[in-house]
């Protein structure tokens, strides 16, 4: 019997029913209404209308960021398409898988100028994993499928598929998802043996080794995170993570060193410095991590763990790369760790140990106290304190908020923290706690924002009204697009051109203004109060935290500097920035 | 690592023969700052839907293996072969070359087109079209040669490249 025809619109919303799909974040236009018609006549998937297409792609990578699931998105042609431009560009560099939907002119309009018609597959092409234009609806079922084996197979990333509107009208034969499979997409996931047994046996001969872990493991899955936890511990290692990989390793542990990079602990990066031996896991050596490359971890041997080859010996060679997923070759790894009964050498151990001890007492997150004002610092201890015992989820905007919430906030499990790293997106905030609170809807969903960053999506505090989503907005007040401030402070002699926001908004009014409930603290006194009163408070909340303005976040590797040339908050002078530091960004 | 020599390499891509996949391919060298000396691409399977792409490129040896590790991560494509480091290779590229004059010169172009193997495929009175064939320095040195005969117009097909012996690519 031949399976009953279906329009392309109805394949769109069928194919995303099979795959799982549960929520949607989108924004109707004339190129999509078919598609929101079959949305309107179902009730398997939830649909969170944003209130700009930027906004919905964001959303989706909070979404699929905490939960481990692909995001969803669905916009319009042309200026719909062109809106989620960043956002999948945000997705592309921190590898979290999207499947974004966009309209399309009619196919014989395509190449014509017409209204709201955009090269949308063109403009893309750089800033997904890959995209489609469906020319049509026989081919509709099998794209939808395929697209999201690419979004969440090997790397994962965003992908698009761009779907003219008389595709979404003609109608074709349904093909479920397993009727379809990708022709050549299979990425390798289990690592080389050999390569792993080279590996286990540089772990166990190194004197000074280090675990630098990324958003790898996160990815991965819990999986990975776990068996992270255990080779770990078998070994007694140090371990840092870049900035995407926080809450894999459990921030309390004793062996763990904080975050490494720009503003990274001291005790992470003279590790890192040091060390003899790198044990990479799903990180990438990226800039803001390796600071100037001929001065990188000069005298170690180098394992790399990654499921894209093109990232290894890309920035850093490495002696041992190993292409895999990071569950499968962890899990090979403690295998051959434990039969070949390797022991870590335990004598250099205790000295390297001992070294990483004296770098741990310069307590280099340490900042001057104040009883006057609060100190932004400060404020995300408290914050960290008193939600810490809840399941709290953490989105950042970009500036120095982010990086003391990466320094001063301490995660135990992966997928609590949903920051904008590759892209450094100011914006991405509030729509990834949008998209969170949608997967998690009784945890505690903070954004920790900067005042200039949030009113770039500002608008998505009207989406959390409308679907009953208390994320709390908690603005870190510094008037000033903070690490800017501090860039020209140390590299353009305090000319502070254009970092100073003459009027910004009053936030507890504006968040009256949306339906919500406003906050201002500006004393430490109060602060407890405060913040137990915006957790206690069952909508969503901005909350305007008055900092110490000219707070500068330490430790930090300038541009163009080594690991071990960081400066350090109480000896701001310990470093400068060269010339050629200059250059960079 | 900067202070590496920028070698060479020709690269054979094999790819699904779908719409836009050589714009990701460009795209991708332009994006990322690689170098195109040439690139010909056609289909070669038709009930495959491949096609095979040649680029000739050149880099350090780690930015070879990186232009290697990024065009085998696009989705459509399905084999990356490094034909200069998996030699022995032959390589050839064709180019039509058209000369004008008369007396002389004419007569010694036809002298040396037939020195390189050239073919005539158009002629008038006062012009030629050679077809030639061969390595690209032998494509460079027949034009530069042309160029004092009344070379007017030239266009190359970009190299081809395939491995020696008996196996597939
Ligand atoms: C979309 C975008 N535009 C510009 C920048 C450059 N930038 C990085 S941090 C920053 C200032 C952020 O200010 P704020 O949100 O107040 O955070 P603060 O640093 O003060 O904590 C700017 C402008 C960016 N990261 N993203
Ligand atoms: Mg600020």
């Amino acid at each position: 019997m031949a399976a009953r025809e279906m329009t392309g619109a109805e394949i769109v919303v069928k194919a995303l029913i099979d795959q799982g799909v549960e929520v949607i974040f989108g924004y109707p236009g004339g190129a999509v209404l078919p598609i929101y018609d079959a949305l309107f006549k179902q009730n398997d998937i939830e649909h969170i209308l944003v209130r700009h297409e930027q906004g919905a792609v964001h959303a989706a990578e909070g979404y699929a960021r905490s939960t481990g699931k692909p995001g969803v998105v669905l916009v319009t042609s042309g200026p719909g398409a062109t809106n989620a431009v960043t956002g999948l560009t945000d997705a592309l560099m921190d590898s979290i898988p999207l499947v974004c939907l966009t309209g399309q002119v009619a196919t014989h309009l395509i190449g014509t100028d017409a209204f709201q018609e955009c090269d949308t597959v063109g403009i893309t092409r750089p800033c997904t994993k890959h995209n489609w234009l469906v020319n049509s609806a026989d081919e509709l079922a099998r794209v939808m499928h395929e697209s999201f084996h690419v979004a969440t197979h090997g790397r994962p990333g965003p992908v698009v598929i761009d779907i003219p509107k008389n595709v979404q009208f003609q109608t074709a034969e349904y093909r479920t998802p397993a009727q379809v499979s990708h022709k050549t997409y299979r990425p390798q996931v289990k690592g080389d043996m050999s390569a792993i047994n080279r590996a286990v046996d540089l772990i166990a001969a190194a004197k000074k080794p280090v675990f630098y872990t990324g958003g790898g493991v996160i990815n991965s899955g819990p999986m990975a995170s776990q068996l992270l936890r255990q080779f770990v511990k078998l070994t007694g290692y140090p371990i840092t993570s870049t900035l995407m990989g926080l809450g894999a390793y459990p921030a309390a542990d004793p062996q763990w060193l904080g975050m490494l990079g720009m503003h990274g602990t001291y005790e992470a990066n003279n590790a890192m410095h040091d060390s003899d031996l790198i044990i990479c896991v799903g990180a990438r050596f990226d800039d803001r991590v390796t600071g100037r490359l001929d001065a990188f971890a000069p005298h170690s041997k180098k394992i790399h763990i990654d499921i894209d080859a093109s990232s290894i010996n890309k920035n850093v060679h490495v002696d041992v790369p190993i292409i895999g997923d990071c569950a499968h070759v962890l899990e090979d790894m403690i295998r051959v760790w434990k039969s070949k009964v390797s022991q870590p050498d335990k004598s250099a151990l205790s000295t390297w140990w001992k070294q990483i001890e004296t770098w741990r007492g310069r307590k280099s997150l340490a900042y001057v106290k104040s009883d006057t004002s609060i100190k932004p610092q400060y404020a995300v201890e408290r914050l960290y304190e008193l939600t810490k015992d809840r399941k709290t989820f953490i989105t950042t905007e970009v500036g120095q908020h982010q990086m003391w919430a990466a320094q001063h906030y301490h995660f135990e499990e992966p997928n609590r923290w949903m920051t904008s790293g590759g892209l450094g997106t100011m914006g991405y905030g509030l729509p990834a706690a949008i998209g969170t609170q949608v997967a998690h809807r009784d945890a505690l969903v903070i954004d920790i924002a900067g005042e200039a960053s949030i009113l770039m999506n500002m608008q998505e505090m009207s989406t959390a009204v409308q679907f009953m989503l208390p994320v709390k907005i908690f603005i870190l007040n510094n008037e000033y697009m903070g690490m800017v401030r501090q860039w020209q402070e140390l590299l353009h002699g305090g000319r502070y051109s254009h970092s100073y926001s003459e009027a910004l908004p009053d936030f507890v009014k504006l968040a009256e203004a949306y339906g919500g409930h406003g906050i201002r603290a500006t004393h430490p006194d109060e602060l407890d109060a405060k913040i137990m009163e915006m957790i206690e408070t069952p909508g969503p909340v901005i909350f305007d935290c008055v900092v110490e303005k000219m707070e500068n976040c330490f430790p930090m590797i300038p541009s163009g500097a080594a690991h071990n040339e960081m400066i350090l908050g109480d000896d701001p002078e310990g470093a400068t920035v060269t010339e050629a530091g200059k250059m960079l960004v | 690592m900067s202070e590496e020599k920028s070698e060479r390499h020709v690269l054979a891509v094999l790819v699904d023969n779908e719409a836009g996949v050589l714009a990701r391919v460009v795209g991708l060298f332009s994006g990322r700052g690689y170098n195109i000396e040439s690139l010909t691409v056609a289909e070669v399977d038709h009930a495959e839907h491949t096609s095979r792409i040649t680029v000739a490129t050149s880099g350090t040896p780690m930015v070879i293996a990186q232009i290697k590790a990024q065009l085998e991560r696009l989705v459509p494509v399905h084999k990356v072969v490094d034909l200069t480091v998996q030699a022995p290779s032959v390589e050839r590229e064709m180019a039509l070359v058209k000369v004008a004059g008369t007396g002389e010169k004419r007569v010694e172009a036809l002298r040396l087109s037939d020195a390189f193997r050239a073919r005539v495929i158009d002629t008038t009175h006062t012009s030629f079209i050679f077809e030639v064939t061969g390595t690209p320095e032998k494509i460079d040195a027949f034009v530069g040669l042309m160029r004092g005969l009344g070379l007017v117009d030239v266009t190359r097909t970009g190299v081809v490249s395939i491995a020696r012996g008996p196996e597939a690519m």
